[in-house]
């Protein structure tokens, strides 16, 4: 029964393709595979865009959408059918192939990497060798779009939030590789379904998630912060800066194509959220081996709605960065210290079992954080802020 | 295998020559990075993951994102009336191409002769390509990773520089 329950949607699904004949059965099924990722991340991002909006109400002392339906429930479906039904302006000088292209390329590229993060026992959609390799290519392909989005608007305010939003993802791409990079060192394999594997194993039922290690913890730290900049979200939102840039590269869209923005940027949180439970967290396995019975599924879409619950969270606690703080802290502090970290997984690796190892790896990234930090501090001048072009 | 190999062909031919034959400089790094996609899409049906996979991050994720920003903040990415894409020595530059893809083909084809009839292809998974890297090709690698350390250590360098003079 329980079993059933965990692998309920792949049943599900074989007992669709039963009814076909034997030649339609495989390709039918990544079909159906297919339409379930595509209709079920939409969902998702209907529940996080009310969930953001209503959290981030109460924490602004306001109520938030409580107009459409019970609690304002309904919200996103309004949402969804304003935008659907909202007229499409193209600017007259922009390039139009190009600034139709965008958001469509941003939408696809963004779907294209679910297809490898293991959402369950036996539901990866593509069991791929190099999945984790792929997930990057796939993210690294946002950026052109972002550019082109931005680009062909013909707008300042659109180029700027286009080189600032680009500048950032290829800045922050470094230390979320390097992050993710010591996962594969410990784990050997760049495989998404081998690195769950290697997490779902439990010691006095307590979980071997990589979190619960120091350089796994310093580099859950790390990819959450790469993360939150590679999806331009706040306290990273500057491509976005309303208040400096209108709305950034997607100023000049309107209708359903800013809807589609809107998407791609939802969803690729949501993604990247799954990709972080993935590494860290131990993607679809139980947070205590007593728990082994809840379908692994339902961690899985937990863990995912929990990093968004956190991204809503830092959203609105957290101030918006200036660009050279932006970039002086991707390059001079969360590089080296994912470089430092991949020094300490191999220390981990090699020093064997025993408590000594999680001395010395906590000692060396404590040590690390606070001497780095102290000198990158000592080094700002504070005081009276100083306007260079304004008075 | 043949219809998805022409499709891909196609499809990375048609981004080199609209790199070449479109007047806009972005539209022409655009279609530059489709021909890398087909490239990549090309080694993805041979089964090459690795270098699939490393081509799109590498070449569309950063080269084709270096080429756009080189244009944008060097020359004016308008498209310029007078004159054509051609350049008035295009006699000598279809004799360099031609002669290119000629000792390129020419390479391509003995490689073809060296193997035995009937070679099915390796499989290869990432792992063996790391074990391989780290293995018997450790000095290569190390070779460049010193070379782009450099060149990393180089850049912030001259951007540093630059910094210090404006103010």
């Amino acid at each position: 029964m329980l079993d059933k329950a965990d692998q309920i949607f792949i049943l599900l699904r074989d007992w669709i393709v039963s009814f076909l004949p034997a030649g339609w059965q495989a390709p039918i099924g990544v079909v159906l595979s297919v339409i379930a990722i595509i209709c079920v991340f939409p969902a998702l991002f209907a529940i996080a865009v009310l969930l953001e909006r209503k959290g981030l109400g109460r924490m602004q002392n306001r109520i938030g959408p409580n107009r459409v339906g019970p609690f304002g429930l309904l919200q996103p479906v309004a949402d969804g059918i304003k935008s659907l039904t909202k007229e499409d302006v193209v600017p007259a000088n922009a390039d139009h192939v190009v600034h139709f292209l965008a958001p469509v390329m941003l939408v696809v590229v963004v779907f294209m990497g679910y297809a490898v993060l293991p959402m369950g026992r036996g539901m990866t959609l593509v069991h791929m060798d190099a999945a984790l390799l792929f997930y990057f290519a796939m993210g690294a392909s946002t950026e052109l779009t972002v550019f082109m989005a931005g680009w062909s608007s013909r707008n300042k305010y659109s180029l700027l939030g286009a080189m600032r939003g680009v500048a950032q993802m290829i800045s922050y791409e470094v230390p979320l590789l390097l992050s993710s990079v010591a996962v594969v060192m410990i784990t050997g394999s760049m495989s998404l379904d081998r690195i769950v594997e290697a997490q779902n194993q439990y010691s006095y039922g307590l979980p071997h998630w990589y979190i619960f290690t120091p350089w796994g913890f310093a580099g859950a730290v790390m990819f959450a912060i790469a993360a939150t900049a590679e999806t331009n979200r706040s306290p990273f939102d500057l491509p976005e800066g309303e208040s400096e840039l209108v709305a950034g590269y997607f100023t000049e869209y309107s209708g359903f194509k800013f809807a589609e923005f809107f998407l791609g940027e939802y969803v690729g949180m949501l993604s990247i959220s799954g990709l972080g439970a993935t590494l860290f967290l131990g993607g679809w396995s139980a947070p205590l081996a007593a728990l082994n019975w809840v379908p692994s599924w339902i961690w899985f879409f937990g863990k995912v709605m929990l990093s968004i619950c956190v991204f809503i969270w830092l959203r609105g606690t957290l101030p918006r960065l200036r660009q050279d703080q932006l970039m002086n802290f991707a390059w001079k502090f969360v590089l080296p210290m994912s470089l430092l970290n991949l020094v300490v997984v191999a220390i981990w690796r090699f020093m064997g079992e025993g408590l000594l190892r999680w001395a010395v790896c906590s000692a060396i990234l404590l040590a690390a954080y606070v001497i780095g930090g102290r000198i990158g501090m000592r080094r700002e001048q504070f005081g009276p802020r100083s306007y260079r072009y304004a008075e | 295998m043949t219809i998805m190999f022409w499709l891909l062909a196609a499809l990375s031919v048609a981004g080199g020559l609209a790199a070449v034959l479109l007047r806009n400089l972005v539209h022409c790094a655009l279609a530059v990075s489709v021909t890398f996609v087909g490239i990549a899409l090309l080694f993805l049906q041979l089964d090459a993951q690795f270098a699939g996979f490393a081509q799109i991050l590498v070449y569309v994720g950063a080269v084709a994102i270096l080429v756009v920003f080189a244009i944008l903040l060097t020359r004016s990415s308008e498209s310029h009336k007078d004159g054509g894409v051609f350049s008035r020595t295009w006699a000598a530059g279809l004799v360099i191409a031609a002669a290119v893809f000629a000792v390129m083909g020419w390479a391509v084809l003995q490689s073809m002769h060296g193997l035995a009839r009937n070679v099915s292809a390796p499989a290869v998974t990432v792992q063996e390509i790391g074990v391989a890297l780290m293995g018997r090709y450790v000095l290569p690698l190390e070779i460049v990773a010193l070379l782009l350390t450099a060149a990393t250590i180089g850049a912030v360098i001259v951007a540093m520089h630059e910094k210090e003079s404006a103010k």
